[in-house]
């Protein structure tokens, strides 16, 4: 990715809080890259970090420590009124929309227009044209009470968009929302960041966010950024404890693996397929091939960015030898293996 | 009850409107200020300033806490100064001023606070200024509480317009006290204490419909 712009540079973020003579260390020394262009996931369990990470990114938050650069420039230099011109440049949603109530939601576009210095005859065309991009052109007379919780995140987003961002920050802006509504919203997002090329970084705790619409993703934990790649490479070989924790079945926030071998000597493993080998009966070939038989106990298959990727999580037949050859068939079949701790 | 009382009643109304009026305006161009500095200069707010908020707060707290009675009384040198008499409607909507100030900056106060911080998070990450957060964010959203606000205080004003009868006011309240109280007159109390009740129950009607109007969440 060396020839592609960057965005966000992170160098050796740490954000300490200090309250009455207590610190807390909620991010440590982050190192992260964020390119034009792409929908860029930072996905932890509540308590990560992630939302601080996020508000370094427009200095809604200071860092304690490191910098962070935004197009080459260090934000924590700029003085207040260089501040407010870059801010105008990175536009945030919110869990909470945050939208003024006592405006119309045409007037909430035009917000942004009027802090940029939109002239006053462009402003309202401008908005409406926004209004348009999201789908709620005639609602823009309406309060946003007289909303629905998705329309809301809509009239956000045209908020958002209305005085030309070149990154929109999404602070969990799906997490308010029911699943329906959350994938239309990320299908939105999705058609934006492709029809206008704008850089989306996306923070989230719920992994399907990330499956469905995230390039890379960064994983954080305690502070710590985990582990950062492809959203494809971190599901099929998750290399940190946070990501096998994300995405294993057994769901968020259970370290703890729920499958428990059957018998003396049993072991379990999660296998790791990706849109190739999706398509080949593998465990039925095994079978076949080999004669031994392994005991599926969970099994899903997911698209990721629009190519069809699954794992398993399988026991393996007793004694090492059998075991050693149906790892071997699965390693021949280019198939990633992870052991399950139990 | 004798016609010369009627017409004082009907001028006592008068002068107890144009008392409450006035005293809430001015009291409103000096609280309503006070009120955004205190609310600005809290802790966690945009301009968060220890010296500013306690040294205002303080003021506040001790205007506030002075029985209205006695700052009728101590005010009466400031009353000469300003209007030229301590007597009379004019100058007693100097004292009203100065005490209702305290009661508006406070109400000012917490109509400001019931603003969901996220609102001004959302301008600041939007690169608008401060001045601009106050004047298109917060003080927008909050109309409807300070409308409420207003209310409260109208009545309030309302109130200590009478008791500046004590000390040479005009208004009801001096009716209330001439006629009614030294003169034995129970009718002329009753009516001018009807009168004032009906007077606060209008305006606190009145201003909580004006507020639910306008309210539009």
């Amino acid at each position: 990715m060396a020839d592609k712009i960057k965005v966000y540079e992170l160098k050796n973020v740490t954000k300490v809080y200090r309250n009455e003579g207590r610190e807390f260390t909620a991010l440590k020394d982050i190192n992260l890259d964020i390119y034009e262009g792409e929908i860029f996931g930072i996905i932890g369990m509540s308590g990560a970090g992630k939302s601080t990470l996020v508000r370094t990114l427009n200095r809604l938050e200071e860092v304690s420590d490191g910098t962070v650069s935004f197009f080459g420039e260090d934000i924590g230099k700029l003085g207040s009124k260089e501040l407010r011109k870059v801010r105008q440049s990175i536009s945030m949603i919110f869990q909470s929309f945050n939208l003024l109530n006592q405006k119309t939601v045409l007037d909430n576009v035009v917000l942004p227009l009027k802090i940029a210095g939109v002239p006053r005859s462009l402003r309202r065309e401008k908005a409406v044209e926004m209004l348009k991009v999201v789908g709620l052109e005639e609602k823009k007379d309406s309060y946003p009470a007289q909303l629905s919780g998705g329309q809301k995140q809509r009239v956000a987003i045209a908020r958002a968009l209305a005085a030309d961002p070149k990154v929109l920050l999404s602070d969990e802006a799906t997490s308010a929302l029911d699943p329906r509504i959350t994938s239309e919203i990320l299908d939105l997002l999705k058609e934006i960041n492709k029809t206008r090329g704008l850089t989306v970084v996306i923070i989230t705790h719920e992994m399907s966010v990330v499956e469905k619409i995230c390039d890379r993703v960064a994983i954080i934990d305690d502070g710590v950024l985990a582990e950062v790649g492809k959203v494809s490479d971190i599901f099929t070989a998750p290399k940190s404890e946070a990501a096998r924790r994300l995405i294993l079945p057994g769901g968020e926030g259970n370290v703890v693996n729920p499958y428990k071998a059957s018998g003396n000597g049993g072991r379990i493993v999660r296998i790791a397929f990706d849109g190739l080998s999706a398509n080949e009966p593998f465990i039925s070939n095994l079978v076949e091939d080999t004669g031994l038989k392994v005991n599926i106990l969970s099994a899903n298959t997911k698209s990721v960015g629009g190519i069809g990727y699954g794992q398993m999580i399988i026991e393996l037949p007793k004694g090492a030898d059998d075991q050693k050859v149906v790892l071997d068939y699965f390693g021949s079949k280019g198939l990633g293996i992870t052991e399950v701790d139990e | 009850m004798e016609a010369f009382v009627q017409a004082a009643i009907i001028k006592g109304i008068g002068e107890t409107l144009q008392m409450t009026f006035f005293g809430t305006l001015f009291s409103y161009v000096i609280g309503l200020p006070l009120g955004v500095i205190l609310y600005l200069s809290a802790k966690g707010h945009l301009f968060e300033n220890k010296t500013v908020n306690a040294l205002v707060g303080t003021l506040v707290n001790i205007c506030r806490s002075l029985p209205f009675l006695i700052l009728l009384v101590l005010l009466i040198p400031f009353t000469r100064l300003v209007v030229g008499s301590s007597i009379g409607t004019k100058a007693t909507i100097v004292p009203l001023t100065v005490g209702a100030i305290p009661i508006v900056a406070r109400m000012v106060e917490s109509s400001l606070n019931e603003v969901p911080s996220g609102i001004i998070e959302a301008a600041q990450s939007m690169g608008a200024s401060p001045l601009f957060i106050i004047v298109n964010f917060i003080l927008p959203e909050a109309v409807p509480s300070l409308l409420l606000g207003g209310a409260i205080n109208i009545a309030t004003v309302l109130g200590y317009s009478a008791m500046a009868g004590v000390i040479g006011g005009g208004g009801l309240g001096a009716i209330a006290l001439q006629y009614g109280y030294y003169r034995y007159e129970k009718t002329v109390l009753w009516v001018t204490v009807a009168l004032l009740i009906v007077m606060v129950m209008v305006i606190q009607e009145a201003g909580v419909r004006l507020s639910k109007r306008v309210r539009r969440s």
